[in-house]
């Protein structure tokens, strides 16, 4: 409430841009631009899950999301077969495979009292390998129009990115202003304490839980277009981002305090720090130092204020 | 009549599941229980099982480390490089990184900060580090440890026997000495143990730099085995210490863990991926399968503490 | 005072005092132990005495007063340590060792001195040797892990442990409540016990609601209420009866009765043999701490889902443990108020802000929070008026029963006025209240009153018998009359 975290990851995010165009004298700037709409469009997906999972507080963390990418790129891919006018089909197969996986992580989480991060992490091992014997080495490319709509653009504006915008706009509404949102921010808060105010919290988890691996898919899915084909390390790198995301957006890492515009910020802040330290002529050994020293500045500093909370 | 005491179960129900699936790898196949099978179902066991005992010393004071993976890689590369060719100042790096672990430690306790974050932000200085030292996969492994990998003792292969070396010494640290006690004391209830005047920051970043020597040691004797390095050798063992440490019947909080539990856990994951080979089952399912151990066995010990509240 | 001994005491407290915000925990309390005694030390809720034994044991500070440790003034600098070498150990009805390590090991942690090879096994031979002394037949292995062990048992080795000597001397020990979780033959040991500690010439302090282990093993009994000590005298010239008188107030007049309600129909909540009719304010009283807290939570979880939020909840909760229970920091005064009404504001899952709003002025006026912006930070209230929003979360919904985990703690006198009207208005308008307080002013303004000890129901008094003396004396074992 008080301050705007998030303004930090956006001035952080405009400095890096101004920074790379100015070395290379202006040039670019444009495709810079287009370039790193498109690819923080993939972590603002992922990172919004992972920011309502995280708001549910300590030990809420997802880490099947990578393997619920793969399994929905391939799985999705493989139904629609290239084939036009199973887009949709495709969709939906996606968007099931997220509901599947997040329903099964909060049934494990319950049924096996165990908490969420070794939940997540034992059904991850198992739709990763889901997703391997799917997919069995073979790359199947996804139907045209699906690939021509994952790399186009509209007024000059990646389409993913209008995706991404989109659901970015619906998540803050979820998030500020729907009962859905204030209770997830109760529990994240004090959790025994929603309890007793009569917050539903099983509830509120699985949703979140559905919430985020859905995300993940319909991730995995744009993701798999826009490669022209599903890979089983396509994942990979988003298990890290997706919480690194959050982090440097601002949202508090002990949960119930978030914010959505944060995630944008801080997606388009990863990825232009890559493209500054490639034009500067660093490896990518500088640039994942850096990006490491960045979260654990982030979070040094918000520890530093007010918040101490036992 | 007294029941088993939950310390003893923590131990049996690991014991028990490595017990059974090396049995059925067995029945599966008879030439395993040679001495060459042995080695070979367990070589790659050794570098885990370190890398297992650095993540059950995380746990047993409360936190999570997600940087082993990629601090084990950063090892392999310094070991695969500068530890072969400059013997001085590899080993000069690698204890740097154990003082850079134990700061860790400290400053996540200093300023209360979750471990999960701050450990993932070390994972990218590790996993940069190392690409800046071994940018294509290459170097090669120092000669002892070469030979210290490939030595083929009496009895039993090497795997073996290092496997129960590493449980024994693990064991007595954190089971049996003074300050293994202290460790596990922090995380069961550090609120009485600073009432008691013990120094909770020191034991706090001691155990980390435990930690951290365990994770030197599982990135030497990994390059050991490989004769060369590449900067993501090691990324899967983040999960995979994670996993062995629950399976070895550790948990969460609490400071319950067991070391050998521990060694167990990560032998046992090793042994799912040759089982399913045995099994003509396609190795996909490799990664499939020990995620589903991990089910059974905390399913498992969930019927038997359940079992145990009740009585 | 009390002139039986000459002897220096050992640690002495002359007019202490410590609030606690607008509470005074001590209120100028007088206190002495002397090689060779056991002092018993009684009182109500609120009396002090926990805050007392703080101070003694240097857990707190106390704000006035002097605190002498061998004759000397060490108030500023008291601390645990400082205790702890003093010869000075506690036991706390809550658990203070490691449940995850062995017992041995637990005596290792909380003995520094107890290093160097073996120390495993003199660990264990000597709290053995101590464990048979004390409780023999104890039949606890020192190998054994804290948490495998029994609630009895484990309270058994805290005891133990409290009594052993490794490298100082062990001069005083203050044990509260240590006889809540073992049974009587065992707190029997322990009696015998801690006087032949005394008898060698080493001090006890013991607090306990059993009063006849108190008036049997004690040479002097202290009792406190609202931060004083009122009455202090030979153990040998108090009586149950006595001591409980001593502990209430005397002869207050009741606030006026509300008009008795007519029991009719079935009850709108039943369990473990606790029963609430509609309207009815009826109160849980007893010791803190013996169970009253755990029924409203059962009451509560029972009527309450965890999968999907009612839009008409048969309960509402007030906490009184407001960090724990209650407050959620990070929010504002009005959306911590409006959490459990906001099902009512919302349609198709987005709140209506305006009319979330409004609820807010609306209870700000009518429970009287004092605030100028309801979008104030919840932490910048004091504790009274955060405690309002607390019970406007509860009273602006519309559950018929209202449970509340004595909501007053902490709360100032003015505040405390303005919610009881607030509540026989709420209650003649037909709601019912279940009220667990720890004072004696509030449950005597219950319609019906069901007293606690060890978890269960022990007595139950309606209208007219709800006064001090019945419930204190169905609260401490061993005074029934």
């Amino acid at each position: 409430m008080a301050g705007r975290p998030w303004v930090w990851s956006w001035l952080a995010a405009a400095a890096v841009f101004l920074g790379t165009t100015l070395f290379t004298g202006g040039t670019g700037a444009g495709g810079l631009g287009q370039a790193a709409l498109t690819f923080a469009a993939f972590s603002v997906l992922v990172g919004l899950g992972q920011m309502f999972v995280i708001t549910l507080g300590p030990g809420n963390i997802d880490l099947s999301i990578p393997a619920t990418m793969t399994l929905a790129g391939t799985v999705s891919l493989k139904v629609m077969d290239g084939a036009a006018g199973t887009e949709v089909l495709g969709l939906v197969v996606a968007l099931a495979v997220g509901v599947a996986v997040g329903v099964g992580n909060f049934a494990l989480i319950k049924a096996l009292r165990i908490p969420p991060i070794i939940a997540t992490l034992s059904s991850s091992f198992i739709v990763q390998s889901t997703a391997i014997w799917t997919n069995r080495g073979r790359r199947i490319k996804p139907p045209e129009s699906l690939a021509e709509f994952s790399i186009g653009m509209t007024f000059g504006v990646p389409n993913l990115a209008l995706v991404a915008l989109a659901l970015t706009v619906g998540a803050w509404v979820l998030l500020e202003r729907s009962l859905f949102g204030r209770l997830v921010s109760a529990i994240g808060q004090n959790q025994r304490a929603a309890r007793m105010a009569g917050v539903p919290v099983d509830g509120v988890r699985l949703a979140t839980y559905v919430l985020c691996a859905v995300l993940a898919a319909l991730c995995g899915f744009l993701v798999a277009c826009f490669s022209g084909g599903a890979a089983l390390n396509m994942g990979a790198e988003y298990l890290l981002m997706s919480i690194a995301v959050v982090v440097i957006g601002g949202s508090a890492v002990a949960g119930g305090n978030s914010n959505v515009p944060g995630i944008w910020g801080a997606s388009l802040f990863m990825f232009l720090v890559v493209s500054m330290l490639n034009t500067y002529g660093l490896g990518a050994g500088v640039r994942l130092i850096l990006t490491g020293l960045i979260i654990l500045t982030v979070i040094l500093v918000a520890s530093g204020g007010r918040r101490g909370r036992a | 009549m007294r029941r088993i005491p939950a310390e003893a179960l923590r131990v049996l129900v690991p014991a028990f599941s490595f017990v059974a699936l090396l049995a059925a790898v067995f029945w599966l196949q008879p030439r395993a229980m040679s001495y060459l099978g042995l080695n070979l179902l367990f070589n790659l066991a050794v570098p885990i099982a370190l890398a297992t005992i650095a993540q059950m010393l995380i746990i047993a004071i409360n936190d999570l480390d997600l940087s082993i993976g990629t601090f084990v890689s950063f090892v392999a590369c310094v070991t695969a490089t500068y530890l072969h060719d400059a013997p001085l100042v590899g080993a000069l790096i690698l204890m740097a990184s154990i003082g850079v672990y134990a700061l860790v430690g400290a400053v996540i306790y200093l300023r209360d900060l979750p471990s999960i974050v701050v450990s993932l932000g070390m994972s990218f200085v590790w996993a940069g580090l190392a690409v800046l030292i071994l940018p294509a996969p290459g170097g090669a492994a120092p000669d002892w440890v070469r030979a210290l990998m490939t030595v083929k003792p009496p009895l039993a292969p090497m795997a073996v026997i290092a496997s129960v070396i590493i449980a024994a010494v693990a064991h007595l640290i954190v089971m049996r000495s003074s300050f293994g006690v202290a460790l596990r004391g922090v995380g069961g209830n550090a609120r009485s143990m600073s009432r008691a005047g013990w120094s909770v920051l020191r034991l706090r970043a001691a155990t980390y730099a435990l930690a951290g020597l365990f994770g030197v040691m599982a990135g030497v004797t990994l390059v050991g085995l490989t004769t060369a390095a590449d900067a993501n050798i090691a990324l899967r063992y983040t999960l995979l210490t994670i996993a062995g440490v629950i399976l070895g019947g550790g948990e969460f909080t609490g400071g319950r863990v067991s070391a050998i539990g521990a060694v167990i856990g990560a032998l046992t994951l090793t042994l799912a991926g040759s089982f399913l080979t045995f099994l003509r089952l396609s190795n996909d399912w490799q990664i499939g399968a020990q995620g589903a151990i991990l089910f059974l066995v905390l399913a498992v010990r969930l019927v038997l503490n359940r079992r145990e509240g009740a009585a | 005072m009390f002139h039986g001994d000459d002897a220096v005491p050992l640690i002495e407290v002359r007019g202490a005092e410590k609030s606690f915000g607008a509470v005074r925990a001590l209120d100028g309390a007088d206190f002495a132990i002397r090689p060779g005694e056991c002092v018993g030390l009684v009182g109500h809720n609120g009396a002090g005495k926990s805050t007392l034994v703080s101070v003694l044991n240097g857990g707190l500070r106390a704000d006035a007063g002097e605190v002498l440790v061998g004759g000397v003034d060490r108030r500023e600098a008291h601390s645990v340590a400082e205790a702890r070498g003093f010869g000075m150990r506690c036991v706390f009805q809550e658990l203070s060792l490691c449940p995850n390590l062995t017992v041995a090991e637990n005596v290792r942690i909380l003995h520094g001195g107890l290093g160097g090879w073996g120390w495993r096994v003199r660990a264990a031979r000597l709290v053995t040797a101590m464990l048979d002394a004390i409780f023999p037949g104890h039949g606890i292995d020192a190998g054994a892990g804290l948490g495998s062990l029994s609630i009895s048992e484990r309270q058994m080795v805290e005891i133990a442990i409290a009594f052993l000597e490794v490298d100082a001397p062990v001069r005083a020990v203050i044990l509260d409540e240590p006889t809540s979780s073992i049974d009587a033959s065992r707190a029997a040991d322990l009696l015998g016990h801690i006087r032949r500690f005394v008898a060698k010439g080493g001090a006890v302090v013991f607090i306990s609601h059993i009063l006849s282990e108190v008036l049997s093993v004690t040479d002097r009994i202290v009792v406190m209420k609202d931060g004083r000590v009122v009455a202090e005298r030979a153990s040998a010239a108090f009586d149950a009866r006595g001591l409980v008188q001593a502990m209430g107030s005397v002869a207050q007049e009741r606030a006026a009765a509300r008009d008795a309600r007519a029991v009719t129909g079935p009850p709108v909540l039943e369990r473990g043999g606790l029963r609430v009719w509609p309207g009815e304010i009826v109160g849980l009283a007893g010791l803190a701490g013996h169970g009253q807290t755990e029924m409203l939570r059962a009451l509560y979880l029972a009527a309450s889902s965890n999968w999907r939020q009612a839009r008409d909840p048969m309960v509402a909760f007030v906490a009184g443990d407001r960090q724990v229970d209650g407050v959620f920091p990070l929010w504002s005064i009005l959306w911590n108020a409006s959490l459990s009404v906001l099902p009512d504001k919302t349609w198709w899952g987005l709140i209506d802000r305006s009319a979330e709003a409004a609820f807010g002025e609306d209870w700000r006026a009518r429970i009287g929070i004092r605030t100028p912006d309801m979008g104030a930070p919840i932490l910048s209230l004091s504790g009274g008026n955060q405690q309002k929003a607390l019970f406007a979360r509860a009273l602006g919904g519309r559950a018929p029963v209202v449970l509340m985990d004595d909501p007053m703690r902490g709360v100032d006198i003015g505040t405390k006025q303005e919610v009881y009207g607030r509540l026989r208005a709420e209650a003649d308008g037909g709601r019912t209240f279940l009220w667990y307080s720890t004072e004696m002013d509030e449950v005597r303004l219950c319609d019906r009153v069901y007293v606690f000890r060890d978890g269960v129901i022990v007595a139950e008094f309606a209208s007219e018998a709800v006064t001090e003396e019945n419930i204190l004396a169905a609260s401490f074992q061993g005074a029934a009359a």
